[in-house]
């Protein structure tokens, strides 16, 4: 054995070293946060718990092309359509397994009209399973509520489209 | 009539000892676990009770409603009594330990061959888990566990003589009063060293923890072990560790001694400085537990029996010829 190494053995100098380095790190900020109390920040373009959009009068945004239903790998988008009496075609369904759905954000990127979005929700879990079959009017609750910031977060995602 | 005053007044004496020690014991859950986060930056427990204080409090409920499942194979007699003795053991270790002058529950002559010998058979409660256990995992980890016990008491033993050879006596007031002029730990610096790598070993603590490898052993002799009785192992491994913290205070930083005896430093109580260098010594452990990775077993006993032994009988020696060629030898 070396005698440097016989020396940094006995004197402990690496057991030192790192008890001081401990002891920096103790009063350093801290890089975890008290999640239910403050939360991490999360882009714009999160895909988080679905929603369906209205135009500012009020109307649906939705047109039932049902790109959503073809393009979800999933397939978790269940969708009906009817002719309504003003002669525009809206859905009578529009359903989300959000147990099946894989937060691809597909659904999304294949609407034309910006109906369906993935909202930055990410705590709705629930106590059951059928809580989770998300329907036409739990997913327009959810755009009515959310619409503030789905509306920032489209809109600053825009340019990068 | 009498003897009834006198049993009320034991008891009495008992609880306002074992109370504080059993509180303090759960807040050191706390510190030690919040040093721990803190290295690693994380935030620790922190939302039961201001700062997370009463997180060990939580715990302790938690584990008390927990149902004890007993094994079908197991002696469950012994079973049953291993929690019961590590924790008892733990506990009346502390009989002994003095917070000022006087201050102190049971003032015996042999106070550190009592503490010596309590905290010996505190292997038996571990071994006694391990075996009734009657599951391979337990069993390897208590006899692990036994091994490491018995192979750091070694050590522990030749640095407490190293100690009482400077003293002259076994009583523990009377090894404090001894450092006044200075404390233990400046002449016998490398042994304060060795005392507190053995504690560590002694009481399973990392980079010591291989009763519990959780990798190879599950949880070593805890393994069989639920809700409360999971719960009294706990308490005991953490008064053990206390305990340990107070006799490295009293051995080597001169326990309720103030370190300088000017005006503002006198004005504390002494217990307060005991409690300080317990402190101090436990938030030590935390921060070892924090950047230590653990030793592998051969490792151990080799550190044990090869190094720590023949170091801490070199210095008895020296220690031994030093106070006798000098003539300091205390003689009562």
């Amino acid at each position: 054995m070396k005698i440097s190494r016989f020396l940094k053995t006995i004197f402990m100098t690496d057991f030192i070293g790192g008890l001081f380095i401990a002891t920096k790190e103790l009063f350093k900020s801290k890089k975890t946060i008290n999640y239910p109390f403050e939360k991490g920040k999360i882009s714009p373009r999160f895909r988080g718990e679905h929603a369906l959009r209205r135009y500012p009068n009020g109307e649906e945004r939705c047109i039932a092309c049902k790109l959503c239903e073809a393009v979800c790998p999933a397939q978790a988008i269940t969708i009906e359509s009817s002719q309504r009496s003003d002669g525009s075609r809206k859905t009578t369904r529009y359903d989300i397994d959000m147990m099946k759905c894989i937060y691809c954000g597909l659904c999304e990127e294949s609407c034309p009209v910006d109906a369906i979005v993935q909202g930055p929700n990410f705590e709705f879990s629930t106590e059951t399973r059928e809580e989770l079959y998300y329907t036409k009017e739990k997913l327009l609750d959810n755009g009515d509520r959310w619409e503030n910031i789905l509306a920032a977060n489209i809109k600053s995602d825009n340019p990068y489209r | 009539m009498e003897y009834l005053d006198l049993i009320f007044q034991e008891t009495y004496k008992i609880l306002f000892l074992l109370v504080p020690v059993l509180v303090s014991v759960a807040m050191i859950v706390w510190l030690d676990r919040r040093v721990w986060a803190f290295v690693q930056k994380r935030q620790g427990p922190n939302v039961v009770g201001p700062f997370g204080l009463l997180q060990s409090l939580a715990d302790a409920l938690k584990y008390i409603f927990k149902e004890i499942i007993i094994p079908a194979s197991s002696n469950k007699i012994i079973f049953i009594l291993a929690p019961i003795i590590t924790m008892t053991l733990a506990l009346i270790a502390w009989a002994v330990i003095p917070f000022g002058v006087d201050q102190v529950l049971a003032d015996i002559n042999v106070g550190i061959l009592y503490i010596f010998a309590v905290s010996s058979l505190g292997v038996y409660g571990i071994i006694m888990g391990g075996w009734a256990s009657n599951s391979k995992y337990p069993f390897l980890g208590s006899i692990r566990s036994a091994a490491q016990m018995v192979s750091y008491e070694v050590s522990i033993g030749i640095i407490i003589i190293n100690v009482l050879l400077c003293v002259g006596s076994l009583n523990l007031s009377d090894i404090v009063l001894a450092q006044k002029d200075m404390w233990f730990v400046i002449p016998l610096f490398p042994m304060f060293v060795i005392f507190f790598i053995s504690a560590l070993a002694e009481t399973n603590r990392p980079p010591f923890d291989l009763p519990e490898a959780e990798a190879e052993l599950v949880a070593g002799y805890q393994t069989e072990y639920s809700g409360m009785m999971y719960a009294m192992f706990w308490l005991g491994e953490y008064a053990n560790i206390l305990l340990m913290c107070a006799l490295g205070s009293i051995l080597f930083l001169g326990g309720w001694l103030s370190p300088i005896e000017v005006y503002p430093f006198n004005l504390i109580p002494g217990a307060l400085w005991l409690i300080f260098k317990i402190l101090f010594l436990f938030i030590l452990f935390a921060l070892v537990k924090a950047i230590v990775p653990r030793y592998r077993y051969d490792q151990l006993m080799r550190l044990g029996w090869k190094i720590f032994l023949p170091l801490s009988l070199t210095y008895v020696v020296l220690t031994a010829s030093y106070l006798f060629y000098f003539n300091l030898l205390p003689i009562n």
